[in-house]
């Protein structure tokens, strides 16, 4: 085993003199940043270094109100009329102003939400831009969606997107919501929405209608104003299980639609005539991803029982390699937990790891003293009923099971209520066609994980939610049929 | 000489390929418009839902295997079956709806008519709703739709052969299985049609026939974690919200209609399956 820290790496520090955050942000409704009307305010910071970042305002129900109005406005006076081809020429332009600007988006990205810099440059802000130029050109062409002839967008849109990704949600919910027509009224999440914010700048210098987009920062009480607005007609979410099955029952008997993209607990398969060291680098992507802040990270390892010792050795190698700390760094490959609350969370359902008789391996890697941090960890031993094995930890925790037979190894990746995404790992085709038919899942990556497009569908089965977002099913689900 | 005496049917329950009478032992009344008696359909109970649950579940793994050409052949068969009782449909729907023999023949045809016409879709539905993904990058990607799992359906009240048999044929033209539960008020087509699923090929308990009042069905069928999606065409506004209230538990997909001749009946009860492998030597 080599030694971890023997071969070690110079700093290499993005710089984050690229970004300017103001010292506050109102809230941008009908093109411009007014203030809210609740005059409250709450501060977002740095979850690498716990400093305050800025102060971001909490809209009320009165704000969410203006916000709707904007939006209803902007729909029935200017979006909606608009000549298609138009309506793409605004987001083509968001698109390119969005890959001008990319740096200054992923260092705001990793400052705001702790993940690091490579990722948010090399993996979040791409497909951003890419989301946007993807649907542009649907626009013109929604004839062709799968909708029928002259299918029709919902109205104005509320959409709730989660910190774990918080550009590239906004860019999922966005782009394929104007591509259709709608307008939208945007809330970010509470410990990230800086970036979004910054969008609401891009918005501005591609002259994009004032009303088109709004965005409202605050908490669960801002979203739920919106989800409970008459003036909504289509909410579109993205969150845990549980939010998800609120704002389903805020909307039972109401006329408004919903596309729900909720938790998951994904099942990766490692069958015994897989290549090994390319599933060790596929479990690891899988899991430690983002810090596992995925919902559809691969995070119940199933492994065949006569490669288990093998395949787990070769990983906690790799794991050990894994480098843990300023985000910023530019060979940093795990990043900051992203609140105090989702740390604790995770410490929460790793010391009931460890109650249920989990055998707990955390990598050996320095914790940095200020900030929140969890090293990439893995539960062997785990069986079926344990927590671990059954709630989404939504961090970088691997529960490792295994199995014999490939049957059982459906059985026991089908044994959850969730049904985002699954893993195959195997060098024989048939092998993992069939198993790609029996899961249930939405997501199945077979050799490869954690892979996103603006043309690939991307949602879940059973409670995973409703819906899907990208590719001509995302964007059905902003449009209706013609009466 | 003595008036030849009718032998009337016993209409029964359809559950896993089997006629039973409700474990309750209850039934109910129907009259024709007149008032004059026809029969004494069951009264399903919570339990018979939950016994034609399980046995759509127990169907579903075969049924959703089996090929898109079977399934159309089965489906196109029950169609037969249907056109060879045709009298019999019209003499119970004249009976039950009030309406006259050339409007209930009309009816019956294109009850036929609509199950030949899913039966067509099995193996174009995801071609027309599937699709292979060009993604940036050295990825094969494509998404499929798949038969999302058990479906119960509270079919429309009026037209009763021809919304029963279009909810039906719709969802398990893709691979669901279903339980069914008539309309309240003309039930009687609805068992003569299983008659004619059980002379179909179609497996037991892919399609499981239940009559009974839907208000006290509903919010059990709702609440079931077995019960993936629900065809609530049936059912009144303020059961359509309780139930979506009640399906939260597990999300159910919970639709209405108002065509019953729509692809979109197919398509909303399947999932999007999208798999990535990647290419390269």
């Amino acid at each position: 085993m080599s030694e971890p820290g023997q071969f070690s790496y110079a700093p290499a520090l993005e710089s984050a003199a690229i970004v300017s955050i103001r010292e506050r942000y109102g809230l941008f409704i009908g093109g411009d940043f007014v203030e809210p009307n609740s005059d409250t305010f709450f501060a977002t910071i740095n979850p690498a270094t716990e400093e305050k970042l800025s102060d971001i305002a909490g809209a009320s129900a009165a704000d969410v109100d203006r916000a709707v109005i904007a939006a209803r406005v902007a729909y029935e006076k200017i979006w909606s009329p608009m000549p298609a081809t138009e309506r793409g020429k605004y987001l083509y332009r968001i698109a390119r102003i969005l890959q001008e600007r990319a740096r200054e988006f992923a260092v705001l990205e990793t400052l705001d939400n702790g993940k690091p810099i490579r990722e948010s440059r090399d993996t979040d802000m791409p497909l951003v831009a890419a989301h946007f130029f993807y649907h542009a050109g649907w626009t013109d062409k929604l004839n062709y969606a799968g909708v029928g002839a002259f299918p029709q967008p919902h109205g104005v849109v509320g959409q709730i997107i989660p910190w774990n990704f918080p550009m590239l949600m906004l860019a999922w919910k966005v782009a394929p919501a104007l591509a259709a027509g709608n307008t939208v009224v945007l809330k970010p999440a509470e410990t990230t929405s800086l970036t979004a914010l910054l969008f609401a700048e891009v918005c501005q210098q591609a002259g994009l209608p004032a009303g088109v987009v709004n965005i409202l920062t605050g908490d669960g009480s801002t979203g739920a104003a919106l989800v409970n607005h008459p003036g909504i007609d289509k909410i579109a979410f993205t969150g845990s299980t549980e939010v998800g099955k609120l704002i389903a029952t805020s909307i039972a008997g109401s006329s408004k639609s919903a596309t729900l993209e909720l938790g998951g607990k994904a099942a990766n398969i490692v069958f015994d005539d897989a290549a090994i060291d390319e599933a060790v680098e596929g479990i690891v992507n899988g899991i430690f991803f983002n810090q596992g802040h995925v919902c559809c990270a691969g995070s119940r390892l199933l492994v065949q029982e006569n490669i288990h010792d093998e395949l787990l050795h070769k990983l906690k190698n790799r794991i050990s390699l894994i480098r843990l700390g300023n985000p910023l760094d530019k060979n940093t490959d795990i990043g900051a937990i992203n609140s105090a609350a989702q740390l604790a969370k995770i410490n929460e359902l790793a010391a009931a790891g460890d109650a249920e008789g989990g055998e707990r391996w955390s990598a050996p890697c320095d914790i940095p003293d200020s900030g929140f941090w969890f090293a990439p960890t893995i539960f062997t031993g785990v069986s079926q009923t344990h927590r671990i094995a059954r709630e989404e930890i939504f961090g970088p925790v691997l529960s490792v099971l295994t199995f014999r037979t490939p049957q059982e190894a459906i059985e026991k990746a089908n044994n959850t209520p969730y049904g985002l995404s699954a893993g195959i790992w195997s060098e024989k085709g048939s092998k993992i066609l069939w198993t790609a038919s029996k899961l249930r899942a939405g997501v199945i990556w077979a050799n490869t994980f954690n892979k996103f497009d603006p043309a690939s569908p991307f949602g879940g089965y059973k409670e995973s939610g409703w819906g899907r977002e990208g590719g001509r099913h995302g964007l059905a689900a902003y449009l209706k049929a013609s009466k | 000489m003595m008036e030849r005496i009718d032998v009337l049917k016993t209409y029964k329950l359809f559950i896993g390929g089997a006629f039973p009478r409700s474990e309750s032992g209850r039934v109910y009344a129907i009259s024709d418009p007149h008032g004059e008696h026809l029969a004494n359909p069951s009264l399903a109970s919570r339990k018979d839902l939950r016994d034609a649950v399980v046995a759509a579940r127990s169907a579903f793994i075969g049924w959703s295997g089996a090929t898109a050409y079977n399934r159309g052949q089965i489906l196109y068969r029950m169609a037969e079956m249907v056109e060879g009782r045709s009298g019999q449909f019209v003499t119970e729907i004249v009976a039950l709806e009030g309406v006259t023999p050339e409007v209930a023949r009309q009816q019956v045809q294109e009850s036929i008519d609509l199950l030949v016409w899913y039966a067509g879709w099995s193996d174009k539905i995801s071609v027309v709703n599937g699709s292979t993904n060009p993604v940036s990058g050295p990825f094969y990607n494509f998404s499929i739709p798949e038969a999302i799992g058990v479906v119960v359906i509270f079919a429309e009240i009026e037209n009763s052969l021809l919304n029963l048999v279009g909810a039906i044929a719709a969802v398990i033209v893709s691979g669901n299985t279903t339980v069914v539960i008539a309309s309240e008020k003309y039930p009687l087509p609805a068992i003569t049609f299983a008659e004619c699923m059980a002379t179909s090929d179609l497996p037991a308990g892919v399609v499981n026939v239940l009559t009974g009042k839907s208000s006290e069905l509903a919010p059990w069928a709702a609440s079931h974690m077995d019960v993936d999606a629900m065809d609530c065409s049936g059912l009144s506004s303020e059961l359509l919200k309780q139930a979506q209230i009640e399906g939260v538990g597990n999300l159910k997909r919970i639709h209405t209609f108002s065509e019953i001749k729509s692809p979109e009946r197919i398509v909303n009860f399947m999932e999007i399956k999208t798999v990535w492998h990647p290419i390269g030597i």
